[in-house]
Parts: structure tokens; sequence; C-alpha cells
């Protein structure tokens, strides 16, 4: 049962969350995640049904096999499963439009929020899809719209991540917008290069996460980049390893893993036989604002003139992981090399039995000039960046006050948005009806009882006169209506 | 035999209780968790025994004449479906008692008395295979358990305990009526007099009288399951019971309303359930929404609970009126599997009353580092209730709604939405009463040994039907395959009876048979 450890996961998060039980907006954030998750795995769940019903098993195997056989590609039940599926995907690895519980689940304590959220379980829904590949095959339009929807995260979140103050925030925006990149292969049927950028940035995802906690930690939990500062002499492990993960992040060309793993997904966006001039374009301008909030993040916090003193150089155990995930961060893409630069295709066999490999026709003699100008892309990014928040130049101040920046800094408002329309009317809703109103109908019931009670025991007065009135009026009524009749 | 022994165990029990409590409360208490583990000490034999000859439908019956004058039987059997239930009525009755070994201080003898008969009632609705002793058993559950909330609950106890009096019981009666129409209708139609279930079952009628007489047992049960627009006794009385009668009342009382639609509706009316199932769903549907909204909203901890029971009994009026093996699996495995998370939740609720000496949320908060383990306890009920995979809500509830989406996409779908409702008042529970700040300044003790024991056996349970149902599935398979072969059989079988075609003649037609019924009186 997939569905089993795919709750078993939302749980742990949940608990690992609000681990920090004390502070209300840890316990908000967690059941927020909880929360927007559960509505995914809703749709997922009667995805699965709809499978169930038509396979009659729930196993991996025998459903794909089956699916196969009975579904015609783009058949509507085949359309309608996968739609479905995708919103639990969606629900878990915090794609539009089930991304916003993701920046607040970061309040969590960082080892955890390195290791659960950024590097396992926001790519279960990755996973999931790569996992029922052959489903998703059969759906088309569905695979069309993953890529349009992790082109559009991966652009919304890197805007979101650029004018973030808080330094986790930073990295759960980019989070998103990695998975955005998974999505965006996915959905061109890039099976393996998903999985491959998948694993890549896990290792330097989790690093950054490692980073960022350590810096928090020794600064006496300050999480805003502008109040840090200066910390490249004073750390200057942290420093290094974390300008590794930062590189990879940005995909600077040929040295890190990161640059390996994109390129493969830019270049199969703009070459595979549902890939696009618009996805490739998305694709890479959503990676020159990777490097460009990236080495923001680096000239801020390890840069410029010194602001608070950290605490201590950072224990053994901490540096020890850091140092394993820099070095995998940077021969991690050496596994799985592109056609030109070297026949190395470790990683793209191992998954062969798997996930069907990728026709991509006969483009690839311009292979060479999409890497350029990732690479180009790249560097430029650090340049603007080194230009805008180590020079400090008029522009950062200015925008940084703009209405634009605020709109970017809260997500696009997607939160507002749920606010309003969602969680406004649900809590106004069952706040009027709290007493509830059907109850209300069965006082009046026993009221009106208990009025007729008083009403007719006041006629046994015991008054003789009364009756003998009351006797007479009944039989003068009566006779009235006999005879009329 | 062993079946009346079942019964009079109990009740005799429950006499001696009565009679020792007046001079130590501590010997009735003792006599009466006995008697209820005898009990489920037969019965958990039946249960390990019950592989060897899986295909009989009956393990157990005993039936002798009691009123042969009017086809009156005391005839009780057991099934998959009544072992199951059973085993869930001694286990949650063991647990009642042990809850209220310190709660319970004036009069003990005679709560006892009424734990006892209650338990007895419920254990005779389950066996009884005739609908008069049906009935009477239906009663005997009933006042005890007015007693119990109107003796022993908390400051709004008369009311509740009226309120929960006149809506059972006005629902009762309407079923006593439809019994003896059933009673009428089946006599003057075949000859025989007879309150049997097993000859009721195949009673010939035409569809108005069916759909009327169906209204009857259905008023009883949807009250007591209950159902929207029925539910609003249950807040009440939940809230203002002790906690072994909230216990009682959520974890068994609603179920022999789900229990008298699996044996009674389905199989003795199948074509005017049929015919009832669209609204069937719709009530059940809305009972998932609104119990979860009203959960919501609430800032009574007992009376929050209570509405989770509205919110998950909707699930299963909308499984039985599925009519497929896979949503009657996701029926029973409900009925057991709220009866073990909503009855946690309640004690959990009765201890921390017990500490604070409040039920309100606003004055909790925080309690996590105080009682660590009755929060951790208390996580695992309140994931249970939101059907986290694992545990045993969940696997009542996917089979259930995958039992309905097989008739009813629409009603589906609808439900599953009902599955995030149930996780944001779920949420709460946990949110407001162990994180977040703390609000009073209380020192508390965490479980103590005989509450750990409790709740630590319900834990094992809940976890065990998560991981391994199949033994429940298996145990109740013959008598849901019987329900359903028995409705598709007689909804095959062209009923040779005149249809009422209009309410005249229908009149006239029950002035007959009231005829005969004097003749034979």
């Amino acid at each position: 049962m997939l569905y089993l450890g795919w709750e078993g996961v939302g749980l742990c998060s949940y608990l690992l969350i609000g681990l920090w039980y004390r502070d209300p907006v840890n316990g908000t954030a967690a059941r927020k995640a909880f929360i927007v998750t559960r509505i995914g795995d809703t749709s997922m769940i009667i995805g699965l049904f709809l499978l169930f019903i038509s396979f009659n098993t729930l196993n991996i195997e025998s459903l794909t096999h089956q699916a196969q056989l009975k579904w015609s590609p783009g058949s509507h039940l085949a359309v309608i499963s996968a739609v479905l599926l995708l919103g639990g995907a969606l629900g878990k690895s915090a794609q539009l439009p089930l991304q916003t519980w993701l920046p607040d689940a970061m309040a969590g304590p960082s080892p955890v929020s390195a290791l659960i959220h950024a590097a396992t379980m926001v790519t279960a829904g990755v996973y999931l899809i790569a996992r029922l590949n052959v489903l998703f095959s059969l759906a088309p339009v569905v695979m069309t719209g993953i890529a349009i929807i992790g082109a559009a995260t991966l652009f919304i979140a890197g805007f979101s991540a650029l004018t973030q103050h808080d330094l986790k925030r930073v990295l759960a925006y980019s989070t998103i917008s990695q998975i955005g990149y998974m999505f965006l292969a996915l959905g061109v049927g890039a099976w393996s290069a998903a999985i491959f950028h998948f694993m890549i940035h896990a290792f330097f995802k989790a690093l950054l996460f490692l980073g960022a906690g350590s810096v928090i930690l020794l600064l006496h939990e300050e999480h805003d980049m502008f109040k840090m500062g200066g910390l490249r002499k004073k750390l200057p492990v942290v420093f290094i390893t974390f300008l590794i993960g930062g590189a990879s992040l940005s995909a600077l060309p040929l040295i890190t893993a990161g640059f390996y793993s994109k390129d493969q997904i830019l270049w199969l966006a703009w070459s595979s036989g549902m890939g696009s001039k618009w996805l490739w374009l998305a694709g890479i301008s959503g990676a020159f604002i990777t490097s460009l909030y990236t080495f923001r993040m680096i000239f801020l916090t390890f840069f410029g003139e010194l602001k608070i003193q950290p605490e201590h150089k950072p224990g053994l155990l901490m540096t020890i992981p850091l140092i394993t995930l820099a070095a995998l961060s940077i021969t991690g893409g050496f596994i799985e090399l592109p056609e030109n630069i070297g026949p190395v295709h470790l990683f793209s066999k191992l998954l062969t039995p798997l996930l069907p490999s990728i026709n991509i026709g006969d483009k690839e003699t311009t292979e060479w000039v999409f890497q350029i100008i990732s690479a180009i892309v790249s560097i430029g990014g650090i340049w603007l960046a080194w230009l805008f928040f180590y020079k400090k130049s008029a522009f950062t101040v200015s925008f940084g006050k703009s209405r634009l920046s605020n709109f970017f800094y809260e997500g696009w408002g997607f939160d507002r948005i749920y606010n309003i329309f969602i969680v406004t009317p649900v809590v106004w809703l069952s706040e009027i009806n709290k007493k509830d109103f059907i109850d209300k109908f069965y006082t009046y019931v026993a009221m009106a009882t208990v009025f007729f009670n008083k009403m007719l025991s006041r006629t046994q007065n015991g008054k003789l006169r009364w009756y003998v009135t009351i006797l007479t009026a009944g039989i003068v009524i009566l006779l009235t209506i006999m005879l009329s009749i | 035999m062993i079946l009346l022994y079942l019964i009079i165990i109990l009740m005799t029990g429950g006499a001696i209780a009565w009679i020792t409590g007046k001079w130590s409360p501590i010997t009735s208490r003792y006599i009466s968790i006995a008697a209820v583990f005898i009990d489920f000490i037969i019965v958990l034999m039946f249960y390990f025994r019950q592989g060897i000859n899986s295909e009989k439908i009956w393990m157990a019956e005993y039936n002798i004449n009691w009123i042969p004058r009017f086809g009156i039987n005391l005839h009780l059997a057991m099934d998959g479906l009544s072992l199951l239930l059973l085993l869930l009525t001694f286990f949650i009755g063991i647990i009642a008692i042990l809850i209220s070994w310190n709660e319970i201080k004036i009069n003990t003898g005679f709560f006892h008395f009424n734990i006892l008969w209650i338990l007895a009632g419920i254990t005779g609705v389950f066996l009884s295979m005739d609908l008069f002793l049906f009935y009477f058993f239906w009663e005997v559950m009933l006042i005890p358990m007015y007693f119990l909330i109107g003796i022993w609950g908390h400051d709004n106890r008369i009311y509740a305990s009226y309120k929960f009096f006149i809506f059972t019981q006005a629902s009762g009666l309407l079923m006593f009526l439809a019994i003896l129409g059933l009673y009428l209708v089946h006599g003057s139609n075949t000859g025989t007099y007879t309150f049997d279930y097993m000859q009721l079952i195949n009673t010939p009628m035409g569809s108005a009288m069916e759909m009327l007489l169906m209204c009857g047992f259905l008023a009883a049960f949807l009250v007591k399951l209950p159902v929207v627009p029925f539910h609003s006794w249950l807040p009440d009385a939940h809230s203002e019971a002790p906690t072994a009668g909230s216990l009682i009342l959520a974890s068994l009382m609603l179920k022999t309303g789900a229990y008298g639609l699996l044996r009674f509706i389905v199989p003795i009316f199948p074509n005017a359930a049929a015919s009832f199932a669209p609204a069937g769903m719709v009530l059940g549907v809305v009972g998932i929404m609104y119990g979860a909204k009203l959960a919501f909203s609430q800032t009574d901890l007992k009376r929050l609970v209570a509405y989770t029971s509205v919110n998950h009994m909707g699930f299963i009026i909308l499984g039985v009126f599925a009519f497929n093996e896979i949503a009657y699996q996701g029926v029973i495995m409900q009925i057991i599997a709220h009866g073990i998370s909503t009855g946690a939740l309640f004690i959990i609720a009765g201890q921390l009353y017990e500490r604070m000496h409040t039920r309100d949320l606003k004055n909790m908060g925080g309690l996590w580092n105080q009682i660590p383990v009755m929060g951790g306890i208390g996580m695992v009920f309140v994931m249970a209730s939101l059907g986290l995979p694992g545990l045993g809500n969940f696997i009542a509830e996917f089979l259930t709604l995958s039992g309905v989406f097989k008739s009813s996409i629409l009603f589906a779908c609808l439900a599953s939405v009902g599955l995030i409702a149930g996780t944001i008042y779920a949420l709460r529970i946990m949110q407001k009463v162990f994180f977040g700040k703390q609000n009073s300044g209380l020192k508390m003790k965490d479980l103590s040994l005989r509450e750990s024991i409790v709740l630590g056996a319900m834990v094992i349970v809940i976890v065990y039907l998560g991981l391994f149902p199949q033994s429940v599935i298996n145990t109740a398979k013959p008598s849901v395959l019987k329900t359903l072969n028995n409705k598709e059989q007689s909804m095959k079988t062209v009923r040779n009876m005149p249809e009422y075609k209009s309410f005249d003649k229908f009149l006239n037609q029950e002035a007959g048979n009231s005829d005969k019924y004097k003749r034979v009186l």
C-alpha cells in the first residue's frame, strides 16, 4: 500500500514541524502542512479508487500492466485518474496551487527541515509520477499540464525566493522551485532526468539547509539575512560548503553536479517530443533567477561587514555531514554526463528497467549551444547578484521597498487568496452555527409542548362556573356547525 | 444455551453488584468486572474457534418458545457480525468499568448495576433473532443509560438525560409499530403469525407497505446512529454523561443503529431500501460534512468528540446504502474502529476533566510537557479519527469509500472531501489540548498504571485493526455475503402481492389484517 507510507510521511512531518509546540506559529504551520497535503491526498485517494474499480488491484506492477492493455492513450478514464493522482503529487511536492504550506513548514528545527522536507518528503510526488509513468504517458494532456505546472512553479517560487529575508524561507522557496524543474522534466517525459535532479537536489539542498541551520544556530536564532554578514572569515568551513551547495544550486557549469542535472532537464525540455520553446524559456529564466537569489543569499550572509558575532565554531558532528554533502554535490553529477562531454550514463542505466528512456530525435548536434547558454545564464545571475547585493546598488534598495517586491515576498498572494476565499468562509460558517440550528427545532417542539401543557392545565382550574361556561359554549358551537351542514 | 448465559451472567452480576455495593463498593467493582470478563472470554473462544468451520453462518443458536400464543420465541443466534460486535461490547465493557474506578464515588453498586444491564441489553440486541425479543432488549439498554446520565452526569445532566430518553424512546416506539405491522402482514399473507427473524425475512409484501414498515425501523436506527437531522440528542448526552456513559454511548449504543441497518433494513426490506438508497447516501454525506463542521466549532472537548461521531457515522450509513461487499466490510470495520478510537478520545477527555475540572478547550493547551504519555496516546487516536493509514479507521474509511465508489462516484467523492474536514477538526483537538501555549498553571499527573493499561490496550487494538484487518474481514464475510444474497434473491423473486394503488385500498387491507388478527386471538 503506497498510500500508507505516503500518509505516514505526512504524519512525521506534522510531528516534526509541531515539535516546538510552545510556539503557536509552529503549531499553525504544522496544521497547515498537514491539511494542505491532505487535500492533495484526498484527490489521490479518489484516483486510487478509480484505479481499484477499473483494475481490481492496487499493486503497481499489475496496475501499469493492465493499464497499458485496457486503456488507450488519451482515454477519459486515463486522463481523469492521472489528474487525480497528480493532485496528490502536487500536494506533497508543494507545487502550484498547493505550494503554500512549505515555506511555513520551514519553522521546524533545521536538520529536520533539511532532511525531511528538502531531500525526501517533498520529492515523494516526483517519485509517484515517475513510478506510475506508464499511467501518465497514457494521458498526454496531463503530461503537458505537469510540464506547465512545473514551469510556472519554478518561475513563481524563484521570484518569491528573491525577496525573502529569512534564510530558511529562501531555501524553502528554492526547494519549491527546484521541484518545479523536476515536474517540468516529468512533464516532457524525461523520467530519468527528473529522478537524477531529484537525487542531486537532495544532496545540495540538504547541505544548504544544514549550513543555514548552523549559521542560524550560531547567531542565536537569527533568521534574517539582512542582519547577518561577514561570516566568511569566522565560519570558513560553513562558508565553503555553503558556497559549494549554492554553486550546485545555481548550476555553475562543469564543476558542480547541479549543472549536469539541470542542464539535462533544460535540454530535454527543448528537444524531447513533448517539449517546447516556451518550457525551455521558462526553465532558462528560472535558472537565471536561481543563481541570482542563491548568491544574494551568499553575499548577504557571508560577505560584507560582520554584524553579529557567532557564538563559536560548529562542532565536528556538524562539519562532517557538511563536507560529505559538499563532496557529493560536486561529484554526484559525474555519474551521468551529457552525450557530448563524456559517455558516462551510470544513472540512466540503473533506471532503464523501470523508466522508459526518452526519444530525442536528431537535434543532438545542437546540445552544446544550450549548454553554453545555461552556463552564461548561470554566471550572469551570479554577476548580477554581486552587483546588486555586494555592491548594493540603489536599485536594490528601491526595489526592496516596492509593492512588487512585497507581492513576491508573500508568495504571490496565494495565502491571501486562500484565506479570503476558503479559510474565512469555512470558519465563519462554523462560527455562526456553533449551537447547531437543527437543535433549535427540537427546542421549539419542546417549548410548544410545554406551552400547550400550561394552556390545558389552566383549563383545569377547579371552578365549576368556568367548566359550565366552556361546556355550553362548546355545545353551541357544535350545534351551529351541525345545523349549518 | 451459552448465548443465554452471556446475558444472564451480566444481569445477575449487575444485581449482585448492586446489593454488595451497599456495603463494599470495591467488591461490586470486582464482581462486575468479573462478570464482563467471563463473557469476554466466552466470546473470545468463539472467535478463535471459528476458523475451523467458517462455512456455517450461525455459530451458535438457542431457540425455545416463550409466548407461543403470539409466536414469540426466545431465539438467540450468533454469526460473524454478532461475534465481532460482542467482542467489542465486552472489551469496551471492561474498559468502562476500569475507567470509572475512581470517578464514581456515590451509589457505586447501582452504577455498576446500570452498566451491566446496559451491556446485557446491547448483547441481547446483537443476538436476538426474534423481533419481539429484539425490541425488549432495545428498551433494556435504554433505561439504565437514562439513569447513568441522569445520576452521575455533569451539570446539565437532567436536560441531557430527558432529551436522550425522549429521542430514543419515540423512535423506538415507531419501530415497535413497524414490528407489529410486519408481524401482521406476515401473518395475513402466509398464515403463520410469528416474530421470528428467519421467517419474517421472507415476508411477501407490497412496495408501499414495505416502504412504510421500513420507515418505522429506519426511524429507530437513524436516531440511534445518529443521522443528521436526528442527531441533536447526541452531543448533549455524550458531553453530560460520565466517562463510562460517553464511552458506552459512543462505542456501543450508536453501533446498535448500524447493526440494525445491516441486520434488518437491508434483508427484510430490500426493495424499499434500494429505493431509499439515494436519500440514505445524501444523509450520509450531509452527516459527514455537518458533523465535521460542528466538531470544528466546538469549544467543549467532549462535545467536539461527540460531533466527530456524527461525522463518522455518516460513513456507516453511506456504506450501508452502497449495497456491496467491500462497503459492508468497511461499515463493520468502521463500527469497531470508531468504537475504539472515539471511545479512547472520550476516556482522554474524562481523564483531563478529572485532572483539570474543565472540558473547555480554552483552558487547555500546552499540556504535552506535563503529560507526554497521555499526549502521545491522544495523538494516536486523533490520527485514527482523521483516518491515518496504519490505524483501523483508515481501513474502514478506505473500504467504505471504495465500496461506495462502485455504486455512486459522486457520493464517494463528496465523502472523500469529508476526509479533509475530518483532518481539520482532528488536528484542532491536538492543537488546543496538547500543543500551543499553556493556559493553566495546574500541575498534573500523567497516566496512572490503570489508565495506561486501558489506553495501551486500546492502542494495540486500533493498530492491530489497521495492520491486520484480514481476520475481522474473514469473520464478517459469511454474514455480509448472506445479507447481500438475501437482498438479491428477494429482489429477484417477483412478489405476488397486489400493489397498493391508493391509500384507501391500503387501509382496507390493513383493516382486513386486523380482523384476521382478532380471529387469531
